[in-house]
């Protein structure tokens, strides 16, 4: 069993990266497989993410996780009027996480965690019908959280971590949707920043109302990781127009929002777990990703104005047998982007996700983990109306259709 | 629970399934991509287009390779292509991307025109330094007749001019040396006659644009040949309206000479309206900045003082002059934008000089933003109020400002050329017409989104008008095509894919 999925798994590194906004819900091996629900479950360290108060219910002393996800995306655009298509040649999202939960007492555990929320990897072909709006991105953002669980009574528990938050991006795009220069080389600007930190906060709830029975609150807080004095590289600028728009430093802030969570797990018998997670996602503080440059390039306006957005999403476990133990679970994501605002860079649709995972249990103390993981996005028809052309708004439209798969490992080893 | 095992096991398997097999990628419900289209009724076997500049794909204040390769019947001719029309379109290309030509080693029409923007305050258009390599002279392109007869210059009555090429009438004025350097004989060939020979199954006439054009670029300093029945143009100066009636018997022989062929099919192109060419909306009437202080200084020249009490004291005098128009001609500067004074051979004489500031109702020719308000070198002659900058000093002249009675003159032909072409079209089922006039005002007033991208009519940043103000950019040309697709697709009950003009140039900068 183990190595026939290691075989397949290895048939799947094909071709590329996520689509979709850039909350990359992979934070968990065992929770992927059941619909990256968590917030209710008390299995595995993965809880030190998904709420926090969960640790001191963990059965042993010591659990220790960790995982990498392979991301396969691809998003397609085409314009039925201008008879154009484009596709993107996404690099491979390889998100990574890994919890430690120690159990000090009764009452108190402490653990550690490190996790990518959010990142996003997006290429389309340089030069493509919406390069004045990004010709690739690249953002990364590592969560390193040191965290605490305490138990208030024996079925009632809290749990608290800092967050910080170190984050990277890479970003290309034209200057316009015409100028070239003397070669007739496009115009573009490339913006580079790293190591940009910021500090948040991960609490959740647990109650344990009957052995059976688990629920769970989580909050992770906002971040704004604030881009300040990063590069800004301009590339094949005019002659006439070299000594305005030199190579520079930019600032920009990139709001990485804040997300509560709800959600029960039960056990409908002693090999079947169900579970249920609601996430709100804060979205509307991403206004936008305006961006100003210390050139004659000014402030580049770049409107997002996300809304706030749920996800529903739902997990099975059952235990087969001693050594497997099977997942499956499915959620309803919806976009945060509303009409008007759908960039290419995160041109996203309603979608929803069907998950599948397995544990193979090595040893008594080792267990393996695998998750898969298809997102179906609705095809759909949208613009970003925002786009500001010498005074002008101008509006760029299309077809959008996206999918992504990913295929995830990982090792728990508790004690 | 043996089910609820069984559903998971399927689930699992079918996410597996698809990360192995990528079957789940996405796709469209109707993808663009194997559109291969269809040319429905129309024959698109042989496909010859005629016209002026804007056929030749004449952009930037010259004609230039690039401009060329992007005309607007080469998008057509490749569109056409792609549906099986005829793959061998053929254009008179130029030598090079400088655009000027050389006439026996001379150069005769300047290179295109780039923006420099080294002072980002005042950008402003230059033309591209560099000789030209572009011979029209023996340029050994002559013998053949080539698919797109575009030549720059043409007016409606010179497609069927013989001689039009004459290359000993080049430097007289007399021809025409863009079609000296391709004309199947240059000495004797018509544009019509090298274009109709062809027989072509297919045709796109785009003709007349300069018939008012050449009027109106030149400020109306030409004569309104309305009336006129000189029917052989031999009383008509360059930069003259033609009579919309010798207009509507040019054009029917024009069409008649590319239907020789009953069967021949074709799109005929109107007349768009000059007030939508950036040429003429880029300058405002009122475009000159003053304070307080330099309008009082202004106003204070006793020149100034003299003309307004000149114009008061005539009225009532003066045959036919009014209190109204010495209100309208009285000089007055404020605080804020000021329009120029401009000559206007219209106003009564009363003996003063026949001038008055500018209104809403005049348009100022783009060239004029070079000058305006700078100072007049040249003025001898200076006429109230003293002073030499060029519209408050030295009034703006006939050519520099299209006055209300010359607009009024570009309407009514372009009206009646539209009228004559309108019922060209009607008249042959075989002929669609495309509505260039509507295009343009739509590009002039909301701008055209194509999807991708939009373009404008504002000059320089619109991406429709190239830097001469008149002509489009390849953008604006691909925009055009596709509308003419559009046309054809209607008119023919065909399936011809457009293009994506956002992958077109615009302007270039320096």
């Amino acid at each position: 069993m183990k190595i026939r999925i290691l075989v397949i798994a290895s048939m799947c590194l094909s071709t590329s990266a996520f689509a979709g906004g850039y909350r990359v819900a992979l934070q968990g091996q065992k929770a992927l497989g059941m619909g990256h629900t968590g917030v209710a479950m008390t299995d595995s360290s993965e809880a030190v993410f998904f709420n926090p108060a969960a640790m001191t219910f963990l059965e042993n002393d010591m659990d220790v996780s960790g995982g990498i996800t392979l991301i396969d995306s691809v998003i397609k655009y085409q314009n039925q009027t201008a008879n154009v298509a484009a596709e993107t040649d996404n690099p491979m999202g390889t998100p990574v996480s890994f919890y430690i939960s120690q159990r000090e007492n009764e009452k108190l555990s402490y653990g550690l965690g490190i996790y990518t929320p959010y990142g996003n990897a997006v290429e389309w072909q340089k030069d493509w019908a919406g390069s004045h709006l990004v010709n690739n991105i690249e953002l990364h953002a590592i969560y390193i959280q040191p965290t605490i669980s305490y138990k208030l009574s024996d079925d009632f528990s809290v749990g608290f971590g800092p967050t910080i938050v170190s984050g990277s991006v890479d970003f290309n795009r034209n200057l316009s949707t015409s100028l070239i220069d003397a070669n007739g080389d496009r115009s573009n600007v490339t913006l580079k920043a790293s190591n940009v930190t910021a500090i948040g906060y991960n609490v959740g709830f647990l109650v344990k109302p009957s052995n059976d029975l688990s629920v769970g609150i989580s909050y992770r807080s906002k971040v704004v990781l604030n881009a300040r004095d990063e590069s800004a590289d301009f590339a094949n600028i005019p002659a006439s127009l070299q000594a305005a728009y030199f190579d520079t430093t930019f600032n920009a802030d990139l709001v990485l929002p804040a997300e509560l969570t709800v959600g029960v797990s039960y056990n409908l018998n002693s090999d079947l777990v169900l579970a249920l997670d609601i996430n709100r996602t804060y979205w509307s503080a991403y206004e936008n990703l305006d961006v100003q440059f210390n050139n004659a390039a000014g402030t580049s306006l770049n409107p997002r104005n996300y809304n706030d957005a749920n996800i529903v999403r739902l997990g099975a476990q059952y235990a087969m047998g001693e050594d497997l133990t099977l997942r499956a679970g499915m959620y309803f994501d919806n976009s945060p982007i509303g009409d008007g605002y759908y960039t290419p860079e995160t041109a996203r649709a309603d979608s929803v996700g069907y998950t599948a995972g397995a544990s193979y249990k090595v040893s008594k103390q080792m267990e393996l983990d695998f998750s898969f993981l298809m997102l179906t996005f609705d095809e759909f028809n949208g613009s970003y109306d925002y786009y500001d052309q010498s005074g002008t708004l101008v509006s760029f439209s299309g077809d959008y259709a996206s999918s992504v798969t990913t295929i995830g490992f990982g090792l728990n080893y508790k004690y | 629970m043996i089910l609820m095992k069984n559903q998971i096991i399927k689930l699992a398997g079918v996410a597996i399934a698809c990360a192995v097999v990528s079957a789940c990628d996405a796709e469209f419900d109707n993808p663009i991509s194997g559109n291969t289209g269809d040319s429905g009724t129309a024959d698109l076997s042989k496909f010859v287009t005629i016209g002026d500049s804007i056929t030749a794909g004449y952009a930037d204040g010259a004609l230039y390779l690039a401009g060329q390769e992007n005309s607007y019947p080469a998008i057509l001719a490749q569109q056409f292509a792609v549906v099986g029309g005829d793959a061998n379109f053929t254009q008179p290309l130029v030598s090079d991307n400088l655009g000027g030509l050389l006439a026996g080693g001379n150069q005769i029409t300047d290179n295109r025109l780039v923006l420099d923007l080294t002072d980002p305050t005042s950008p402003s258009p230059v033309n591209l330094t560099g000789t030209p390599t572009t011979e029209v002279i023996g340029s050994g392109l002559n013998g053949t007749a080539f698919s797109n007869m575009g030549v720059p210059g043409a007016k409606s009555f010179h497609l069927g001019a013989p001689g039009y090429g004459d290359p000993a009438g080049i430097l007289l004025g007399l021809s025409n040396p863009f079609f000296t350097r391709f004309a199947s004989d240059p000495a004797t060939a018509t544009m019509i006659g090298d274009a109709a020979v062809q027989a072509p199954s297919f045709f796109v006439l785009w003709i007349g644009n300069n018939d008012v054009l050449s009027y109106a670029t030149t400020g109306g300093v030409g004569t309104d040949q309305l009336g006129n029945t000189d029917y052989t143009f031999a009383s008509y100066g360059s930069n003259d309206i033609t009579d919309p009636i010798a207009f509507g018997i040019v054009y029917s022989g024009l069409v008649g000479a590319l239907t020789a062929n009953p069967a021949a099919q074709g799109v005929l192109v109107n007349i768009p309206d000059v007030s939508t060419l950036p040429y003429f909306t880029t300058v405002p009437y009122n475009a000159i900045p003053l304070d307080q202080a330099t309008a009082d200084y202004l106003n204070s020249n006793p020149n100034t003082i003299a003309y307004n009490a000149g114009l008061q004291a005539a009225v009532g005098v003066a045959p036919g002059f009014t209190q109204e128009e010495a209100d309208a001609r009285t000089i007055n500067f404020v605080a804020g934008q000021n329009a120029p004074i401009i000559e206007d051979e219209t106003l009564t004489n009363i003996g003063a000089p026949l001038i008055r500031q500018a209104t809403a109702n005049d348009l100022i020719i783009l060239p004029v933003s070079g000058y305006l308000g700078t100072e007049n070198a040249n003025a001898v002659d200076v006429t109230p109020p003293a002073g030499l900058p060029w519209g408050l000093g030295t009034p703006l002249t006939d050519g520099d400002v299209l006055i209300p009675s010359e607009i009024a003159a570009i309407d009514t032909a372009r009206a009646a050329f539209n009228t004559t072409i309108q019922a060209a079209a009607d008249a042959d089922a075989n002929l669609i017409l495309v509505d260039s006039a509507a295009i343009m005002q739509e590009i002039s007033t909301t701008g055209i989104d194509y999807g991708t991208g939009a373009i404008n009519a504002d000059y320089a940043t619109g991406g429709a008008f190239s830097l001469d103000g008149v002509h489009p950019t390849a953008r604006g040309y691909a925009v055009v095509a596709n509308r003419i697709i559009d046309a054809i697709n209607t008119g023919f009950n065909a399936s011809i894919p457009a293009v994506n003009p956002g992958d077109y140039t615009t302007i270039f900068v320096q």
